[in-house]
């Protein structure tokens, strides 16, 4: 199997999974950020805390390699306030927005294409970037373990805890 | 705690916990394949999807553009996992009764009513703000929240608290306090 079409089957999965947990949802995303319902947010710490087991575990018998994204200061702060303001009001992030187009919500064909529009824009941006915001700092590709200097092990247990109890209080409070 | 949600969906608990399996899965599959770990993500698509229809109209201009050139324009795996997520959607919401054709989403509307080239017009201004600051960050929800947190990443963390945050920020000023 070439990687084109095992990125088809794992996309084929992962939407199939989107749907069945209900997160393509417009009203889903934007009942979060109203701190109302927090079905997206049980669905991603679920995966997260599944995943990271996994990972670590892989990582760790050297099967598999981990890929960080760089923790450049301007570059993930500045942009984690555009997306976050952006993903607001669009009501979709990316990856849920051509799912939802699967499902029938077709009103997400709009988000799609503001978003190429944001991609083309970006890219025309990229050579002025690149010198001031890109190149404020950058802590580089780094993981909590090594920042921390104490085993993944340790840490993961740790958020597991702390993400049982937040589904625990989501659920008492009916969220 | 319920496995099926009143309208026929799963736990978002069970199916999150799927999707974490199947991250793993495919980071070791495309390891396999490719020599190389690719962990969920779909922003970079839609750099590649804007480079391959600007091509049609300005093809030197995009051959010249430095970030096209550094994300490359082509169709490769995290491309067709885009694709694969709009199918899986597809089957998932046909086979159990979930498809619905909506033109406006129902809170949207509650809020700002059922036009939907109003919903249309703050769409295209949400993508276009969202996926600037997604590219500059380097990664969306799935990148930075599901494949960067479950790597324990520091820019994960940052990344998806600022998202969120700011999310919540936007959203209140949005839609107000409202009860509903």
């Amino acid at each position: 199997m070439n990687s084109q079409m095992l990125g088809l089957v794992t996309g084929v999965l992962f939407g199939f999974l989107l749907q069945k947990g209900r997160v393509l949802r417009f009203d889903k995303q934007v009942g979060a950020m109203r701190l109302k319902d927090m079905t997206i947010l049980k669905f991603m710490l679920s995966a997260i805390l599944v995943g990271m087991v996994g990972v670590y575990l892989f990582e760790g018998l050297g099967v598999i390699k981990f890929n960080h994204k760089s923790m450049n200061v301007g570059a993930v702060v500045l942009g984690g306030i555009l997306f976050g303001a952006g993903w607001s009001v669009m009501g979709f992030c990316p990856g849920t927005s051509v799912g939802a187009i699967g499902e029938g919500r077709w009103h997400a064909v709009f988000a799609v294409l503001g978003m190429l529009l944001g991609a083309a824009l970006y890219a025309e941006l990229y050579p002025v970037l690149y010198t001031t915001v890109l190149a404020w700092k950058d802590f580089g590709k780094i993981g909590l373990p090594e920042m921390l200097g104490v085993s993944p092990w340790v840490i993961i247990p740790v958020l597991w805890a702390a993400s049982l109890g937040l589904f625990a209080w989501f659920e008492k409070r009916g969220l | 705690m319920k496995w099926r949600t009143e309208d026929g969906g799963w736990s978002p608990y069970l199916a999150g916990a799927l999707v974490g399996v199947l991250a793993v899965a495919s980071a070791l599959a495309t390891t396999k394949v490719t020599g190389k770990a690719s962990y969920l993500g779909a922003s970079t698509t839609f750099v590649r999807a804007a480079g391959l229809l600007e091509r049609k109209v300005a093809p030197q201009h995009v051959t010249n553009n430095e970030y096209f050139a550094k994300e490359k324009v082509q169709v490769d795996w995290q491309f067709m996992l885009v694709v694969g997520i709009f199918i899986g959607a597809l089957v998932s919401s046909l086979t159990d009764g979930s498809f619905r054709l909506e033109s406006v989403p129902p809170t949207w509307a509650a809020r700002f009513g059922s036009a939907v080239w109003k919903r249309a017009l703050w769409a295209i201004i949400g993508g276009i703000v969202a996926m600037i600051g997604a590219r500059m960050a380097d990664g969306c929800p799935s990148g930075h929240g599901l494949s960067g947190l479950m790597q324990l990443s520091l820019s994960g963390f940052a990344a998806l608290a600022l998202f969120f945050g700011t999310g919540v920020l936007a959203a209140y000023f949005i839609y107000g306090r409202r009860k509903t």
